[in-house]
C-alpha cells in the first residue's frame, strides 16, 4: 500500500530506461545488481563492463549513510568486488538502530569526479518540491544553507523559469545541461508515479549528468497503471524487518486472501498478546498498552479486517495463540481479542474461526495461565459475545466479554491489572 | 474549502457505480430521521439506464439510472454530493468529471488505493474551484438527522444506539471509517451526540484534511465543540497545530493522535491506512500529540482517556450554558428486510420454486448428490451426467453407454431435414446461433424425430396388454394410426437401417433382457409382410430398447417407468442428440459465410 522504496539499483533502472522515452537523450548509466544467487562469471559475461572497469560496491538494502559507515569500497576489479561480497553477503549490520543481514548489492563503474550535485524531488499535498545544490554529496547535510528549493504546484507546467532559482548560481557552461537535466528528472518522477526521488550526488561525465547515489520510492497503488514501465520491480521489506517463521505464515496468508492478516511478534516474552478486528483499532490497542505504561509488555502487534472467511481466521489465531501461550512460567497471561464497533463485518461469523482456535488450543492457553479479554461490537455482536461466554465456560478459561456499552480499550487496564496482581 | 455546513435535511445525492445496501442505507438512515426527500436522486451506472427499485421506509420508490455524470447532473441540478462508489481504478476519473460540473459541490470517494498522482489532481482542482473532496479511502461522513454518505455509522441498530437520526453539539473528523463509528459510539455515551462525523480517509493525501473541517465545525454554530482523531504519519495534523495557534479555533477541541506504538517496532511501520507510516520525529503520534496539546487542544493521555476527557469537555460547556438542550423523539421503526427477518428466524415465507435435481449452494455443484469432482474423477460421460439430472440415479454403465449412442446416432440426418433445413435456412438470415438452433428444435414433434416417445408408448402399450403383433398392427389400422417406430423413407426389408443393427446388436450383448425389442422385431416381421419398407426405424428400435433399458435395469418401479414415457423423457433423447447436428449446420454455413435463402419461384405451385 502507498508508499514503497525501491532499491537504488531500480531507481537506476528506471532512471535508465525511461530517461530517453522522455527527453530523447541518453545516460550512460550502467550498474549490476549482487544477491545470493548471483553467479560472477554469468554477470560478467552479461555486462562485460564489469571486468574491463574500474568498479564500485555497496550494499543496496534502503539505508543510507553508507560511505559514512565504511560499507562503499571504491576503485576495486571484480575479483576484488566478489571478494568484498562475500565477505558481508547475508552478515547482519546495524543501521540507525536497526538490525539485518545485507542480501544486496550493486556495482558500478568507478566514476572519478570533483563536482557532487544534489537533487531531491519530493511529491507533497499541494504539488511537488523540488531542491537542488551544487555542493552535494555526503556532506549535504553540513551545506544545507546552499540546497535552493522550488515548489511545483500540481498541474502547473515546469518551465525554465520555474527552475531558474535552482541553477541561477551555476557556471554558463553547465547551466543549459543541469537545466534540462531537472526538467527530465522531473517529468520522469511524474511520469512514472514516483513519490520521492533523490540522487546525492550526481556528477557529469564527460559533460552528461551521471547519478553516483539514488533513492527512490514509487506510490504502489499506481501499479496497475505502471505494469509495463516498471518491469520487474520489486518492493522491499524496510531494512530490518527480517519476518520470523510465524509471522511469514501469517504474511503468506494476508497475500493469499482480499482480506487483511498482519502479525507483528514485538516481544515474544511479553504477557499481553493482541488479536484485534479492524485497521484502525488494532493500532489503537497496541498504542493503549504501552500508553498505560506496560509496552514491554506487549507480545504482538495484530490485525485482522477486510472479513475473513472463518477458516483464514481460524488458521490466523493459532498462531497467534501459540505464540502467546509459548514458554509457560507460571505467570498470567492476557490476550486481548478486541475490535470497535463494525459497520457491517458479521461478528458472529469473524468469531467463529477464534473460537474453534481457542477450543483447539485449550491445554496450552491453561498452561500458560491466559485470562482471555474480548471487546466487540456490530452486526450480529450479542450472539457472537454470548458464543464467547458459552466458550469460557465450556473450556474453563477465564473469559471477560464486553460490547460496544463498554469502552473500546478498557480490556487493555484489564489485562494489565491481570497480568500485574499478585500471582 | 467551503465554510460551514455541507450537508441539510434537503441535500440530495448522485450515486456513482450502483451499489443497493449503501444506498438502501441511506434511505432507511433518511427514513429515520424522518426526511421526506431521499437523499439520493439519482444513480449513474456507467451504460446503463433506467430506474432502480428501493425501499423509503415501507413504499418502494425507482430512483433514476444515467449512463453518465454529465446527463445525471442535468436531471438533477438540485443533487450537489457526488458520492463516488467506483473502484480504485477508475475513482480518479470519474470523481474529477464530476468535480467540473458546475452542479456538484462535494464528491465523497470510497475507494481504497487511488493513486496518489490522482488524488493531487482532484485537491488541486477542487481547491481552484472552492468544492470538497471527501476520502479517497474512506466510510463517507454523516450529519445527524440529516445526510448520511454511503455505509456510514453501520447499522441502523448502531444509529439508533448513537442517536444519529437528529443532532448534537459535537462535531468530529477522524482519519478512520472503522474508528469513526467507535467514535460516534463514545461520544453518544458522554454527550448530547454527533451533529456532524467525516472520515477523511488513511491515504497520504485526503481530500480534504482534519483542519479542513474542524476549521469548518468552527463555523457551524450548531457545533459546540470538536473532537478529533488522527494518526501517525504525514503532517496534516500540523496544519490544525497552526489553526488552533493562530486562534482560528474558538470551540474546545478534544484530540488524540492513534499510532504511539509505532517506536515499539524495530523498523519502519507501515499500518494499515496508506498514510499510517512511521517517518521522522515529526510524524510521530507522540510528536503531534504534544504539538496538539501545546497549541491549546485538550489531549488524553492515552486513547482509554479519550472517551473521559470528552466528557470533561462536554460537562464544562454545559455548565457553561453552552449547550442547548436536544429535543428528543422516537425515530419511526425502520420494516425489517425479509432475508434478514428469515435468517434470524423471526419470520417464515413460502418458496416459489423448487428443484430435485442439482445444487450449487455449497463448494462444488452437484448432480442428484453426486459432487462434480466425483463425476469427473470417475470419468463418468456424458451419460452417466443425463442418468443423474434425467433420472436422478446412477445407472449402470451399460445403460449410460447405451444413451451415449442413441446421442450419436441421432446427432444428425443431414441437411435436408426439417430440423437442419430450418436451422439452415434461419442462420442464413443472419440470426444468431441461439436463435438458428431453436427454429430447427421447433420443428421436432410428431412428424419429425418425436416418433420414439409414441413409440415407446404404444409398444408397450401393446406388449403389457398381451396382444399379439397381429392385433396391435390391426387395431391401430382401424383407428387410423400409423404404427410409430415404422417405416422407413429408403430402408427396406432386405436393406436395414445400420443405426437400427448397431443398437440391436449392443443391447443383444449388454442387456438383461429385450423383451420388448424383440416384440418390436416381431411386429416389424408382420409389418413387412405388409410393404417392404415397413421396417422398424431407429426410432422404433430407440423406443423399445428403451423400454428394455428401464424394465432391465432393475432400478425403475412400474409407476416410474410408465411416468418417464408418459412425461416425454425419450423425446430429450432426440433433441439433444440433434442439437449436436444443428449447432453443427449453423456454424457450417456462418463459416460458409452463405447468403439470405429464398426459395426459387420455380419450385413453388402458384395456383388458386
Amino acid at each position: 500500500m502507498a508508499r514503497k522504496k525501491i532499491r537504488e539499483y531500480d531507481s537506476k533502472r528506471l532512471l535508465k530506461e525511461h530517461f530517453k522515452r522522455l527527453s530523447g537523450r541518453d545516460l550512460p548509466i550502467k550498474s549490476a545488481q549482487v544477491t545470493e544467487s548471483t553467479d560472477f562469471n554469468e554477470l560478467a559475461e552479461k555486462e562485460p563492463w564489469l571486468s574491463s572497469a574500474k568498479l564500485v560496491v555497496k550494499p543496496d538494502m534502503l539505508f543510507g549513510k553508507r560511505g559514512k559507515s565504511g560499507l562503499v569500497a571504491l576503485n576495486l576489479d571484480l575479483d576484488q568486488v566478489a571478494d568484498f561480497v562475500q565477505q558481508r553477503l547475508g552478515k547482519d549490520v546495524e543501521m540507525g538502530g536497526c538490525k539485518g543481514p545485507i542480501t544486496t548489492f550493486i556495482i558500478e563503474p568507478f566514476i572519478p569526479h570533483d563536482q557532487e550535485f544534489y537533487l531531491n524531488i519530493v511529491s507533497e499535498r499541494l504539488g511537488c518540491s523540488i531542491s537542488f545544490s551544487e555542493c552535494g554529496g555526503i556532506e549535504i547535510e553540513e551545506n544545507w544553507d546552499k540546497v535552493k528549493t522550488i515548489f511545483v504546484p500540481t498541474g502547473a507546467t515546469f518551465t525554465s523559469e520555474v527552475c531558474a532559482p535552482l541553477v541561477a548560481t551555476i557556471p554558463l557552461e553547465i547551466k543549459g545541461e543541469i537545466e534540462e537535466f531537472i526538467q527530465s528528472a522531473f517529468a520522469l518522477f511524474q511520469d512514472l508515479d514516483f513519490t520521492f526521488l533523490e540522487m546525492n550526488p550526481f556528477t557529469l561525465v564527460d559533460g552528461k549528468p551521471y547519478p553516483l547515489d539514488m533513492r527512490g520510492e514509487l506510490d504502489d497503488t499506481a501499479a496497475f497503471k505502471n505494469f509495463k514501465k516498471w518491469g520487474d520491480i520489486e518492493f522491499p521489506m524496510p531494512f530490518g524487518r527480517v519476518m520470523s517463521s510465524t509471522e511469514s505464515f501469517v504474511h503468506g496468508l494476508d497475500e493469499k486472501t482480499s482480506a487483511s492478516l498482519k502479525f507483528t511478534v514485538l516481544n515474544p516474552e511479553g504477557r499481553i498478546w493482541t488479536m484485534v478486528a479492524g485497521g484502525g483499532a488494532s493500532v489503537i490497542y497496541a498504542d493503549t498498552v504501552g500508553d498505560l505504561g506496560y509496552a514491554s509488555e506487549l507480545g504482538n502487534y495484530a490485525e485482522y479486517s477486510g472479513a475473513p472467511n472463518e477458516d483464514e481466521v481460524l488458521q490466523y489465531a493459532r498462531v497467534v495463540i501459540d505464540c502467546a501461550t509459548s514458554n509457560p512460567d507460571g505467570h498470567k497471561r492476557a490476550l486481548v481479542i478486541g475490535g470497535g464497533i463494525a459497520n457491517f463485518t458479521d461478528v458472529a461469523a469473524t468469531f467463529n474461526g477464534i473460537i474453534r482456535a481457542l477450543k483447539e488450543k485449550e491445554s496450552k492457553l491453561k498452561a500458560a495461565r491466559m485470562n482471555i479479554y474480548v471487546r466487540r461490537g456490530g452486526p450480529n455482536y450479542q450472539r457472537g459475545l454470548a458464543k464467547m461466554r458459552a466458550l469460557g465456560e465450556e473450556i474453563g478459561i477465564p473469559i471477560e466479554v464486553y460490547g460496544p456499552e463498554a469502552t473500546m480499550t478498557g480490556i487493555c487496564k484489564q489485562a494489565i491489572e491481570c497480568i500485574t496482581a499478585a500471582a | 474549502m467551503a465554510t460551514g455546513q455541507l450537508f441539510s435535511r434537503t441535500t440530495q445525492a448522485l450515486f456513482y457505480n450502483y451499489k443497493q445496501l449503501p444506498i438502501q442505507r441511506m434511505l432507511d438512515f433518511d427514513f429515520l430521521c424522518g426526511r421526506e426527500l431521499p437523499s439520493v436522486a439519482g444513480i449513474i451506472n456507467p451504460g446503463a439506464e433506467g430506474f432502480q427499485k428501493l425501499f423509503f421506509g415501507q413504499e418502494e420508490i425507482a430512483i433514476p439510472v444515467h449512463s453518465t455524470i454529465e446527463a445525471a447532473c442535468a436531471a438533477h441540478p438540485t443533487a450537489d454530493v457526488f458520492i463516488n462508489f467506483a473502484s480504485f481504478r477508475s475513482a480518479a476519473a470519474s470523481s474529477m468529471a464530476a468535480l467540473k460540473q458546475p452542479t456538484v459541490r462535494v464528491v465523497a470517494i470510497i475507494a481504497e488505493g487511488v493513486p496518489e498522482a490522482d488524488a493531487k489532481q482532484l485537491i488541486a482542482y477542487a481547491r481552484a474551484n472552492n468544492k470538497v473532496v471527501i476520502g479517497p479511502a474512506t466510510v463517507g461522513g454523516i450529519q445527524a438527522g440529516a445526510f448520511k454518505i454511503g455505509d456510514t455509522a453501520g447499522t441502523i441498530d448502531n444509529i439508533i444506539a448513537c442517536k444519529l437520526y437528529r443532532p448534537g453539539s459535537v462535531g468530529f473528523v477522524s482519519k478512520s471509517g472503522g474508528m469513526s463509528n467507535e467514535l460516534y459510539n463514545s461520544i453518544a455515551r458522554v454527550t448530547d451526540g454527533i451533529y456532524e462525523g467525516i472520515a477523511i480517509g488513511g491515504d497520504v493525501f485526503p481530500g480534504s484534511t482534519l483542519s479542513d473541517h474542524v476549521l469548518r465545525f468552527n463555523n457551524i454554530p450548531q457545533v459546540k465543540m470538536i473532537v478529533v482523531l488522527g494518526e501517525l504519519g504525514g503532517r496534516d495534523e500540523y496544519s490544525l497545530v497552526e489553526a488552533l495557534k493562530q486562534g482560528k479555533v474558538s470551540k474546545p477541541v478534544v484530540a488524540w493522535v492513534s499510532g504511539t506504538c509505532a517506536q515499539l517496532f524495530k523498523s519502519e511501520v507501515q499500518f494499515g491506512h496508506a498514510g499510517a507510516k512511521s517517518g521522522g520525529e515529526m510524524e510521530s503520534a507522540q510528536a503531534k500529540n504534544q504539538a496538539l496539546k501545546d497549541a491549546g487542544a485538550v489531549v488524553p493521555t492515552s486513547y482509554e482517556a479519550f472517551e473521559t476527557a470528552i466528557k470533561e469537555t462536554f460537562e464544562k460547556l454545559v455548565e457553561e450554558g453552552k449547550i442547548s438542550s436536544v429535543k428528543e423523539f422516537t425515530p419511526p421503526q425502520i420494516p425489517e428486510d425479509l432475508n434478514i427477518a428469515i435468517k434470524s428466524g423471526k419470520v417464515r415465507a413460502p418458496t416459489h420454486i423448487i428443484s430435485t435435481i442439482s445444487d450449487d449452494r455449497g463448494e462444488e455443484p452437484c448432480y442428484a448428490g453426486v459432487p462434480m469432482s466425483s463425476i469427473v474423477e470417475q470419468g463418468y460421460g456424458v451419460g452417466d451426467v443425463i442418468s443423474l439430472l434425467w433420472f436422478k440415479r446412477s445407472l449402470p454403465r451399460y445403460c449410460t453407454h447405451f444413451i451415449e449412442i442413441c446421442i450419436m446416432l441421432c446427432a444428425d440426418h443431414g441437411p435436408c431435414v426439417s430440423g437442419a433445413h430450418n436451422t439452415i435456412v434461419t442462420a442464413r438470415a443472419g440470426k444468431d446461433l441461439v436463435s438458428s438452433l431453436v427454429s430447427g428444435l421447433l420443428t421436432i414433434g410428431p412428424r419429425f424425430g418425436g416418433a420414439i416417445d409414441d413409440a415407446a408408448r404404444y409398444f408397450k402399450d401393446a406388449y403389457d396388454r398381451g396382444l399379439t403383433p397381429y392385433e396391435f398392427v390391426e387395431s391401430m389400422k382401424k383407428k387410423g394410426i400409423r404404427v410409430p417406430g415404422i417405416g422407413h423413407r429408403i430402408k427396406r426389408g432386405d436393406n436395414r437401417d445400420k443405426r437400427v443393427e448397431l443398437l440391436q446388436l449392443f443391447a443383444r450383448t449388454h442387456f438383461p433382457s429385450v423383451k420388448y425389442m424383440e416384440y418390436a422385431v416381431q411386429v416389424e416381421t408382420y409389418t413387412l409382410s405388409k410393404a417392404n419398407n415397413l421396417v422398424l426405424n431407429v426410432d422404433g428400435a430407440i423406443g423399445s430398447l428403451f423400454l428394455d433399458l428401464l424394465a432391465g435395469s432393475g432400478m425403475f418401479t412400474k409407476q416410474e417407468i410408465d411416468e418417464i414415457v408418459g412425461i416425454g423423457y425419450l423425446n430429450g433423447l432426440f433433441v439433444l442428440a440433434r442439437s449436436i447436428g444443428l449447432i453443427g449446420h449453423t456454424f457450417d454455413q456462418k463459416r460458409l459465410k452463405q447468403p439470405l435463402y429464398r426459395h426459387p419461384w420455380e419450385d413453388v405451385l402458384y395456383s388458386k
